[in-house]
C-alpha cells in the first residue's frame, strides 16, 4: 500500500486526499466528516487548540477503528486522518472518508468512526480559553483538569 | 528496564514525557502505586493504561523491555 489509510499528521489536512483514498469503482458513495476547532463552547471562547497524541499507538487504534468498520459494514473502506499540533479557529482538526456501494453504510461507518475516535485514540486536547487553559479529559467536557488536576477552584470560575 | 510514557496533564506535572524504571517485572497497579509514591502522581488513579501500544488493565504484569504508556482520558477528534 503506497499511502496510509490512518494516519496523525502536524500540517494541514488535505480532504480531497482522503476522499481519493477510498475512491473504488465499486463505490457508489463516499461520505465525508470534517471536524472542526470551534470558537464557542458553552460560553467560554477558544481562541486556539494544542493537540497531543501518543503517534503510534493512535495510529494503531486508527487502524483498529478501520477493523471495526470493516466487521460491520463489509463492503465500506474507510481513511481517517487527525492533525497534531496548534490548531487555530476553523482548523480542521479530523477528516474521516468512507466509500461504500450504497449511502447508508457510508453514512453509518462514518459516525461510528467518529464515536469510536473519541473513546479509543490516545489524542488529547488542550484548550487555550481567552481566560485561561485546559487539558480536556473527555469528550463530554465533564472531566477536565485545569492546572493539570481537578481542582473544585475552577467551579468558581465558570 | 521498563519505559514510562507520560501525556496531557501527567507530563505537564512531572515536567518530562518518559521516565526509566529499573526493574525486570512489575504489575501495572504496583508501578500506578510506586509513580504515586514517587512523583505524587495521584492523578494515576483515573488513567488508562497500554503495554507496547495496546491497551491493558492494572492486573497486567510488563517486563523488562516493555513500553508502558498512562493514557488520561482521550479527547480526540
Amino acid at each position: 500500500m503506497a499511502e496510509s489509510l490512518y494516519e496523525i499528521v502536524e500540517e494541514p489536512i488535505q480532504v480531497e486526499s482522503l476522499i481519493k483514498k477510498v475512491e473504488r469503482r465499486e463505490s457508489g458513495a463516499i461520505t465525508t466528516f470534517i471536524g472542526t476547532v470551534r470558537e464557542w463552547t458553552k460560553g467560554k471562547r477558544t481562541i486556539y487548540l494544542q493537540y497531543q497524541a501518543y503517534i503510534p499507538m493512535a495510529v494503531k487504534m486508527l487502524a483498529k477503528i478501520g477493523d471495526e468498520i470493516g466487521d460491520k459494514w463489509p463492503d465500506t473502506m474507510v481513511a481517517i486522518t487527525h492533525r497534531i499540533g496548534h490548531l487555530d479557529i476553523s482548523d480542521i482538526a479530523v477528516v474521516i472518508a468512507v466509500s461504500s456501494p450504497h449511502r447508508k453504510a457510508a453514512y453509518e461507518a462514518n459516525e461510528y468512526a467518529i464515536e469510536r475516535i473519541k473513546q479509543i485514540v490516545p489524542i488529547w486536547k488542550r484548550e487555550h480559553w481567552e481566560h485561561g487553559e485546559t487539558w480536556i479529559g473527555n469528550q463530554l467536557e465533564t472531566i477536565s483538569y485545569p492546572n493539570g488536576k481537578p481542582n473544585v477552584e475552577d467551579v468558581k470560575n465558570d | 528496564m521498563i519505559k514510562v510514557l507520560l501525556f496531557a496533564h501527567l507530563q505537564e506535572k512531572l515536567g518530562k514525557d518518559q521516565l526509566d524504571i529499573e526493574t525486570n517485572q512489575i504489575k501495572i497497579s504496583e508501578l500506578k502505586h510506586k509513580l504515586k509514591d514517587q512523583y505524587y502522581l495521584n492523578e494515576l488513579d483515573g488513567v488508562m493504561t497500554a503495554i507496547n501500544e495496546e491497551y491493558a488493565t492494572d492486573e497486567d504484569v510488563v517486563k523488562s523491555g516493555d513500553t508502558v504508556a498512562f493514557i488520561p482520558p482521550v479527547s480526540g477528534g
